[in-house]
């Protein structure tokens, strides 16, 4: 890292403990935020030349309250304006000297403050796609361009979904709080469910350039990280970061040369970040304990991420557990995909003849690429090419991306 | 605090006349009473007669324009408005509670609209 690099991170990590405590005692989210932006471009300006300040959060904290007071008393000059919606917002100007000995907040406070903004960004009466525009804003620290890149929306339509979010939590009423013991169980779903999109979509294949694209699957980890040192006991979320560790460790091996996506099977295991695997299998461990045995559908997830990352090789993968953890999901889920993997990993245990009964068992996904892929994988195999050509030219019809219409039409090109 | 209206809506071809109100009487009472005693619930809340009932008025081509009347309610839904209350709560997680205890959260749908704080005859739009 370098030191402009070091000090960005520094502003950024420490500008979002500063926003989640400037919101509440601002009581109003859009003008916290606009004050801490202030307060990091004037620390990203004035910084390099005078140092980084032995407290920067303290130095974030006293400019960014500055920067809102400055509009509070703006607002306030114009009398037909009403400000503060939604939050009653203590604007009773400073006191100086208070504010010298109440500006650096004890640790368990910036925690709580931490945990506020995580559930009110996550508070089930916002839309998902509010949900994750508003962690990515408010919890990362990202700016709307790069989250507009990053979902490949323009930017005038992402900046559009964070006001309308923010208009909602001020006129609705949305609490700034953290939910009680009781209720923790119904929230934290949802806020483990908003990373792990944003990983996937980080996955997923990509309309866009690659290099103009944020790096979604290192923001999804910074995430869950924060929210691992926020909630430690959390098994859900300690098998999420596991899962989330386990897929990017694979990324030195997922690309080739050229940039052209690598399947699993073909990955260069060697290159394989083995620092990352054994961080995740001790969050896994970790959640396996806490749970004593009742595994969630994060858990089930990253012991299927384990099967493939502590495997020495594609052909001496344990199938069988593999086999069975889908089955253990499938209680959890009936997501036609996990169905779909779970028919893949019966052809690798039982042969092709078991994989194709599976296969055809699945309702739901005639209209999936994935599905005509693996019925004609299966085809091949029980020599019956013909109906693995037709298969194919399904999946080739249906396929979403270039690259994966012209891997499968390779495959269809192979069988003759 | 923030006042909400809870808007009451049923399944079209269930509300009124099939929806035996008799029988969800009871729990409407029960709502009503712990809301009131809890001192959020605001006097204005109605039920509405069946859509059936509904007169739709358009005026065309801005004020003074030409009246346009239709019969039945604005929108062609599977569910109609069928009432609503209006509750005072801290904030929305204490209004859901409130709304989950309607009865209506059970036959059809709640939802659940903060009212706009009006100043001169307008609604405050921040």
């Amino acid at each position: 890292m370098t030191p402009d690099e070091a000090l960005a991170e520094t502003i950024r990590v420490e500008g979002r403990r500063v926003l989640a405590t400037l919101i509440r005692t601002l009581g109003n989210m859009q003008l916290a935020e606009d004050a801490v932006q202030d307060a990091s471009l004037a620390a990203l300006r004035t910084w390099p030349e005078t140092g980084v300040p032995d407290d920067p959060r303290a130095w974030l904290t006293v400019t960014a309250r500055h920067k809102a007071y400055d509009v509070i008393r703006r607002e306030r000059a114009r009398p037909t304006k009403e400000i503060a919606a939604g939050w009653d917002a203590p604007m009773a100007a400073p006191d100086p000297a208070a504010e010298v000995i109440d500006v650096i907040e004890p640790d368990s406070v910036v925690r709580d403050d931490l945990l506020r903004l995580v559930f009110t960004c996550c508070h089930p009466a916002l839309a998902r796609e509010a949900q994750v525009a508003l962690s990515l804003r408010t919890l990362a620290g990202l700016d709307v361009a790069a989250i507009a890149r990053a979902f490949l929306v323009p930017e005038p339509t992402m900046a559009k979904r964070l006001v309308r979010a923010r208009q909602k939590i001020a006129q609705a009423n949305i609490p700034y709080r953290v939910p009680s013991d009781a209720e923790l169980p119904e929230r934290l779903p949802a806020a483990l469910a908003v990373v792990y999109l944003i990983a996937t979509e980080a996955h997923a294949p990509s309309g866009g350039e690659a290099v103009a694209r944020v790096d979604l699957e290192v923001e999804a980890i910074r995430l869950a990280r924060l929210l691992v040192e926020l909630m430690p006991g959390e098994a859900e979320l300690l098998s999420l970061l596991a899962l989330l560790l386990y897929t990017q460790a694979r990324r030195p091996a997922r690309t080739d040369p050229d940039g052209q996506p690598v399947l699993l099977e073909h990955q260069d295991r060697r290159f394989w970040d083995h620092a990352a695997i054994a961080e995740a299998s001790g969050l896994l461990a970790d959640a396996v304990r806490r749970t004593g045995g009742v595994a969630g559908t994060y858990q089930l997830q990253a012991h299927l991420a384990a099967c493939h990352s502590t495997a020495p090789s594609w052909a001496d993968t344990d199938w069988a557990r593999v086999v069975g953890l889908y089955d253990l999901l499938l209680t959890l889920t009936t997501n036609p995909a996990v169905a779909l993997n779970r028919a893949v990993a019966v052809g690798y245990l039982d042969g092709p003849a078991a994989a194709l009964a599976a296969l055809d068992a699945i309702t739901g996904l005639d209209r999936s690429h994935l599905w005509h892929a693996a019925r004609a994988d299966a085809l091949r195999q029980l020599g019956r090419p013909a109906e693995a050509a037709g298969a194919l030219r399904s999946a080739i019809a249906l396929a979403p991306t270039d690259p994966e219409r012209r891997l499968l039409e390779q495959r269809l090109s192979d069988l003759d | 605090m923030t006042l909400y209206a809870a808007l009451l809506y049923y399944p079209q071809d269930r509300y009124w006349t099939d929806l035996d109100h008799a029988q969800h009487a009871p729990d409407f009472r029960e709502f009503a009473e712990q809301a009131s005693a809890a001192d959020v619930l605001r006097p204005g809340g109605m039920p509405l007669r069946p859509s059936g009932t509904a007169t739709t008025i358009t005026v065309d081509g801005g004020k003074g324009g030409d009246v346009l009347v239709t019969d039945g309610p604005y929108a062609e839904a599977k569910e109609v408005l069928g009432g609503f209350f209006l509750i005072e709560a801290d904030d929305l997680d204490e209004a859901i509670r409130w709304a989950a205890q309607i009865p209506t959260a059970w036959l059809g749908k709640v939802e659940l609209r903060p009212i706009a704080p009006m100043q001169g005859g307008t609604a405050i739009r921040e």
